[in-house]
C-alpha cells in the first residue's frame, strides 16, 4: 500500500475523535514513587493530546533502563527494543516511514554510556525525532551503580568510595557534534517548564534532544534536592525562538536571554556548572534532516523489473 | 599438440607471420600474478568477462592481500586473480594454473610455495629484473629462479614494463592492460568485446584514458603475435539461453532488488562490502537507499527498525560483523520482525583472513545467541543461487516473521561465474503488507497453536497500537515472567522452523542413490566437491555427493540419504582435529561444522574433511581425500586434473 493510502485510511479515522491527555496513557507507569520519570510521561500525554496525535501513527522507541519502561505506559506503536540501541531502531523506522511520529526514550546508561556511538551518529544524521534523555545520573533498573552522568565522588554500589571521574555532560558532547539542530535541557521538577520544551522539540523539524533532569528517589534522591529546594540555583534561558513558558518569572527569577542560533555562547553556557540552565541551547530549523536528504522516488514493482531488465544488459554474455 | 588453422580474429591479426602452434584443450587456468596495486583486477575482469561473453565456461577467483598497497616486489604483496575457463560450464577454481603472468619474481615466487602453478606452467615474466642495476633485485631474482627450479616451469620473458612505458609514463597503469593483450592473443580472445569492457570499465574515466587502455592491449597482443610461437585454442559452446556473468556480491545486490528490497543497511567489511558498493550505484532508481551506519551493530538496527516498519530490510556483513550483530539479531527473532542478514563469511576467528575464503559461521549463525533463538540459515551453492537466495531469504523472512542468514562466502563473493539470466517476477517484489484495520480483540502476537504463525502488524496499521519488546513476553505482547508463557513463546518461535521445513524438498542426490561413501558440502564448494566425485566416479568408485543449501532447519530426509551409504564425510572449509595428533582421540576430536551438525541431526558416525588454507578448496585435495576416505591404508595417488 502507499503512503497515500495510508494517510487516507487515517483521514477516516480522523474523523470526529477527539484525544484527552489520558487517552494516551494505556496503562500506569510501574516506576517507584516519586519518579521523575512520571513527570516526563505526563508532560508527553499533553503534547500528545494538544497535537491530537493519532495512536496509530507514532511510535515511541526506547532501549533498556528504568525509563526505557516509557513506550509500555504510552497509548501508540513502542519498540522496547536492546540497550544502547534505541536511536537506531528509531532511524530505521523513520528512513522506512518518515510520516510515522517517532519518539525516543532513553537513560543515561543507555544513551551516554552504552549508546554513545549511536547517540553521537544520531544527531549528525539529523532525522525529525523527539529523543528525551531522562538523566538520573544513576542505573537504576540494574540498581545503583555509576552512570557517565553521576557528579564526582558520589558513590554507588560500583564506585563505594565515590566516582573516580568528572561526569560527563551530555549538553556539551551534543552542541559539540556537528549538524546538531536542537538540544535542550529541562528537568522533571518543573512540569510547565519540561511541557514547553517539549512543545518546541516536537516542533523543531529535524532531530531535537532534550535532556531532562529526572529525579530518582531511590538511588539519588539529594542530587537534584538542592536546585528543587532553591530556584534561586537556576537560570532560565528564555528567548522568543526558544521557551519561555508563562507563571515561571516569580519563582525563577535568574532569567537569561538566550538567542539559540548562538553556538557559541550556547556551548559556553553549557561549560559552565555556577548553576543549572534550563532552556534551548541551541536550535537550528534549517539543517537538512537525513530522510528528507536521503528520499528516493517511489517505483513500482513492475518498472522495478523493467529497470532491473535492462541492468541485466550491463551483465549479459 | 594439434595444429589447427589459424583462426581469424577480428582487429588482432589476420595475417600469421610464423608458424604458431595451436593446441586445442577442453579447458585451462591462468593466473595474473602483481604487486598490489598494479591492476590485476582489472586485468582479469575483463579477461573473464571477455571469455564468457565468448561462450566459455568460466570462474575466476582473486588473489588478494589484506593490505591495500603493501611493499612491492616481496612475496608477501602478491595481487592477482585466477581464471579458470573452458568448454564447458565450469564451477570451481579447479587446481593448479596453466599459464601465469607474473610481474617480478617475488610474487610468482609466492605462488609457487603455494603449489598453485602446474609442473608445466607457462610463466611470462617481466623481462626487467634479470638484469637489473640493483644488485639485491638481481639475487633475489636469482634466489627465486633457482627455488623454481624444481618444477618444469616454462619461462618466457616478456618486455612488460619497457612495451608499457611506450604508451603511458606510469607503468604501474598500463602494464595490466598490456598483460591483457597477451592473454587476449594466447587465447585468440575477440578484441572488441574487450575493447567495449575497457570502456565501460573507466566509464567515469577520460576518452584519453580508454583510448591509452585498448592501445595498450593491443600492444600486448602484437607482441606476442610476434613472439610467441603457440596459442590454446579452447572452444565455446553458444548457450541456448540467454546468460549473466557477474560475481556473488554483485548477484547478492541485483537479487536484493528483485527481491523488492528497498534498505541495504550496512557498515564497510571485507569481503562483504562490495556488495554495497553494486548497490549503492544502482539502488536509488529502485527507489531505495543503502545507508551506511556508524558501526555493524546500528547496521542491524536500522534494518531491524525499518523492517518493524513495514520495509524488509538487508543487512550485509562478515563474520566479525555477524558478532557485533548477534544482539540486534536475537531482538529482531524475540519480537518477530522479519531480517535478512547477509554473512560474506571470512577466514577467523577474530580479524583473521579478512580477505580470504572460510565455511567458519555455520554453528555460530544458528547458535550464535544467548537464549535459543530460532532462525533460517541458508546457503547458496552458486554465484546463480547467490542472486536466487536474497528473493528466498525475504520471502521466508516475511512468511515466517523471522530472521533469515544467507551464507556465502570470500569465493563466492569474488569468483565469477555466468548463469542463465533470471526471469524476474513481478510477486518477487512482494505484495505490500495488508494494512487493513486491526480487527477488535486481536492480540499482537495472536500464534497459530499448530504453527506459531500470526499476522503481522505495523505502525499506522488502525487499531493495532501495542509495544513490542525484547523481554519475554505473552500474546498480547505484555512483558510476562509467566512460566507457562515463556514456554509458550518459545514454542511458537521453533515452531516455525519446523513448519518452514515441512515446505521444503529432501537434497539431491549428485550420483547414485547408494553406495560406499557419500560426500556432504554446503554452499560454495558445490562444484569443487562434484568435479571431485565425478573423478573418482569415472574411475568406478562409488562415490556420490550432496550440497546442503538449507542448514537451519535442515532438509528433509537427510538421515534416509545418508543411510544408504556405508560411509559418510562431510568436506568443509573450516577446522576440524585430525584424530592421531597429539591428545587428539575420537573422544577429543572437534569435528568440521557441518559434520557436528549433522552428526546431532541424524546420530550417524559422520566423519568429515576439512581444510582452511584461505583459499577455495581444490578437487585434486577433496579426490586425494575421498580415496584416502574409501581405502585408509593405500597409498594414495593423486588423481591429474582433467
Amino acid at each position: 500500500m502507499s503512503s497515500l493510502a495510508i494517510s487516507l485510511l487515517d483521514l477516516e479515522a480522523d474523523a470526529g475523535v477527539c484525544f484527552e491527555a489520558e487517552d494516551y496513557q494505556k496503562r500506569p507507569g510501574k516506576w517507584c514513587a516519586g519518579c521523575g520519570d512520571f513527570g516526563a510521561l505526563n508532560a508527553v500525554k499533553r503534547l500528545l493530546a494538544k497535537e491530537q496525535l493519532q495512536p496509530d501513527r507514532m511510535v515511541f522507541v526506547s532501549g533498556i533502563g528504568c525509563s526505557s519502561r516509557f513506550p509500555h505506559y504510552v497509548n501508540a506503536y513502542g519498540f522496547h527494543g536492546i540497550h544502547g540501541r534505541a536511536l537506531p531502531l528509531a532511524s530505521g523506522i523513520k528512513l522506512a516511514r518518515p510520516e510515522l511520529d517517532v519518539f525516543v526514550v532513553t537513560g543515561d546508561g543507555d544513551c551516554v554510556s552504552i549508546g554513545a556511538g549511536h547517540w553521537i551518529h544520531a544527531i549528525r544524521y539529523n532525522m525529525n525525532m523527539v529523543v528525551m534523555l531522562l538523566d538520573n545520573n544513576i542505573y537504576g533498573l540494574t540498581k545503583n551503580q555509576t552512570s557517565p552522568t553521576t557528579p564526582l565522588g558520589y558513590s554507588s554500589m560500583t564506585s563505594p568510595h565515590g566516582a573516580q571521574l568528572p561526569a560527563l555532560d551530555p549538553l556539551q558532547a551534543t552542541l559539540g557534534v556537528s549538524n546538531a539542530s536542537f538540544v535542550a535541557q529541562t528537568a522533571d521538577w518543573v512540569p510547565a517548564h519540561l511541557y514547553a520544551t517539549l512543545e518546541a522539540a516536537y516542533d523543531h523539524p529535524g532531530f531535537s534532544f532534550i535532556r531532562i533532569l529526572q529525579r530518582c528517589p531511590k538511588f539519588t534522591p539529594d542530587i537534584f534536592e538542592q536546585a528543587v529546594k532553591d530556584p534561586a540555583r537556576t537560570e532560565l534561558l528564555v528567548h522568543e525562538d526558544g521557551v519561555d513558558p508563562p507563571g515561571l518569572e516569580k519563582l525563577y527569577e535568574a532569567r537569561r536571554e538566550h538567542d539559540p542560533k548562538d553556538i557559541d555562547e550556547a556551548r559556553s553556557l553549557a561549560r559552565r556548572d555556577d548553576m543549572i540552565r534550563l532552556g534551548v541551547f541551541f536550535r537550528d530549523d534549517s539543517l537538512p534532516v537525513y530522510e528528507e536528504v536521503r528520499a528516493v522516488p517511489k517505483v513500482t514493482p513492475q518498472e522495478k523489473i523493467n529497470r532491473l531488465n535492462k541492468e541485466f544488459e550491463r551483465y549479459a554474455v | 599438440m594439434i595444429r589447427l588453422c589459424r583462426l581469424e580474429n577480428e582487429t588482432l591479426s589476420s595475417v600469421a607471420t610464423k608458424d604458431i602452434n595451436i593446441s586445442e584443450v577442453s579447458e585451462h587456468t591462468v593466473e595474473i600474478i602483481t604487486n598490489s596495486g598494479e591492476g590485476a583486477q582489472k586485468c582479469a575482469q575483463i579477461f573473464g568477462q571477455t571469455c564468457a561473453k565468448m561462450g566459455n565456461g568460466v570462474w575466476t577467483v582473486e588473489i588478494i592481500p589484506a593490505e591495500i598497497e603493501p611493499p612491492h616486489h616481496t612475496v608477501t604483496s602478491t595481487s592477482g586473480n585466477i581464471i579458470r575457463f573452458g568448454t564447458d560450464k565450469v564451477t570451481n577454481w579447479g587446481d593448479q594454473s596453466k599459464l601465469a603472468v607474473a610481474f617480478n619474481d617475488q610474487v610468482l615466487l609466492s605462488r609457487h610455495r603455494l603449489d598453485s602453478l602446474h609442473d608445466n606452467c607457462i610463466i611470462l615474466q617481466e623481462s626487467l629484473w634479470e638484469n637489473h642495476e640493483d644488485e639485491d633485485i638481481r639475487r633475489m631474482y636469482r634466489e627465486a629462479m633457482e627455488e623454481m627450479s624444481s618444477k618444469n616451469y616454462r619461462f618466457v620473458n616478456v618486455p612488460i614494463e619497457e612495451e608499457a612505458l611506450k604508451i603511458v609514463s606510469n607503468p604501474s597503469h598500463g602494464k595490466n592492460m598490456f598483460a591483457l593483450g597477451l592473454l587476449a592473443e594466447i587465447y585468440q580472445r575477440d578484441v572488441s568485446i574487450i575493447e567495449r569492457q575497457i570502456a565501460h570499465i573507466f566509464r567515469l574515466k577520460s576518452q584519453k584514458v580508454i583510448d591509452s587502455n585498448i592501445e595498450l592491449v593491443k600492444a600486448g597482443a602484437a607482441w606476442a603475435r610476434e613472439n610467441l610461437d603457440f596459442q590454446f585454442h579452447i572452444p565455446s559452446v553458444p548457450a541456448e539461453e540467454e546468460r549473466i556473468v557477474m560475481n556473488g556480491n554483485q548477484a547478492c545486490g541485483l537479487g536484493s532488488i528483485a527481491a523488492g528490497m528497498e534498505l541495504c543497511s550496512m557498515y564497510p567489511i571485507t569481503p562483504a562490502t562490495s556488495v554495497s558498493h553494486e548497490l549503492a550505484e544502482v539502488i536509488e532508481n529502485y527507489g531505495g537507499i543503502v545507508h551506511q551506519a556508524e558501526d555493524e551493530i546500528a547496521a542491524a538496527g536500522v534494518a531491524i527498525g525499518a523492517s518493524y516498519a513495514g520495509k524488509v530490510a538487508l543487512t550485509v556483513t562478515s563474520g566479525p560483523g555477524m558478532a557485533l550483530k548477534t544482539e540486534f539479531i536475537a531482538l529482531a527473532i524475540m519480537v518477530e520482525v522479519p531480517l535478512v542478514v547477509l554473512d560474506v563469511q571470512r577466514g577467523g576467528p577474530s580479524t583473521g583472513l579478512p580477505t580470504k575464503v572460510e565455511q567458519s559461521d555455520l554453528l555460530s549463525s544458528i547458535y550464535g545467541q544467548p537464549g535459543d533463538a530460532p532462525r533460517v540459515v541458508i546457503a547458496p551453492r552458486s554465484i546463480e543461487e547467490c542472486f536466487h537466495s536474497m528473493v528466498t531469504a525475504r520471502r521466508i523472512a516475511e512468511t515466517f516473521r523471522t530472521v533469515v542468514i544467507v551464507l556465502t562466502d570470500a569465493n563466492l563473493a569474488t569468483g565469477v561465474q555466468q548463469f542463465t539470466r533470471p526471469e524476474l517476477d513481478v510477486r518477487w517484489q512482494q505484495g505490500p503488507i495488508d494494512q487493513s484495520p486491526v480487527p477488535e480483540g486481536l492480540r499482537p502476537y495472536e500464534w497459530d497453536p499448530k504453527t506459531g504463525m500470526s499476522r503481522r502488524i505495523i505502525p499506522g496499521m488502525p487499531g493495532g497500537a501495542h509495544t513490542v519488546t525484547g523481554l519475554a513476553h505473552d500474546e498480547l505482547s505484555l512483558v510476562s515472567y509467566h512460566p507457562s508463557g515463556n514456554e509458550l513463546g518459545m514454542r511458537m518461535r521453533s515452531r516455525k522452523l519446523a513448519v518452514f521445513q515441512s515446505t521444503l524438498m529432501p537434497p539431491e542426490v549428485h550420483g547414485d542413490e547408494e553406495g560406499d561413501l557419500l560426500v556432504v558440502g554446503w554452499g560454495s564448494t558445490h562444484g569443487a566437491i562434484e568435479e571431485a566425485v565425478d573423478r573418482a566416479r569415472a574411475e568406478g568408485r562409488k562415490v556420490s555427493s550432496c550440497q546442503l543449501t538449507f542448514l537451519s532447519p535442515l532438509e528433509p530426509g537427510i538421515k534416509d540419504i545418508f543411510s544408504k551409504f556405508d560411509k559418510v564425510m562431510t568436506v568443509e572449509i573450516n577446522y576440524s582435529d585430525t584424530v592421531g595428533d597429539p591428545y587428539i582421540t575420537e573422544e577429543t576430536r572437534r569435528y568440521g561444522q557441518l559434520a557436528w551438525l549433522l552428526r546431532a541431526h541424524t546420530l550417524i558416525d559422520i566423519d568429515c574433511w576439512t581444510s582452511c588454507p584461505g583459499q577455495p578448496l581444490r578437487p585434486k585435495d577433496i579426490y586425494q581425500n575421498i580415496i584416502a576416505k574409501l581405502e585408509p591404508s593405500q597409498d594414495i595417488e593423486i588423481g591429474e586434473a582433467s
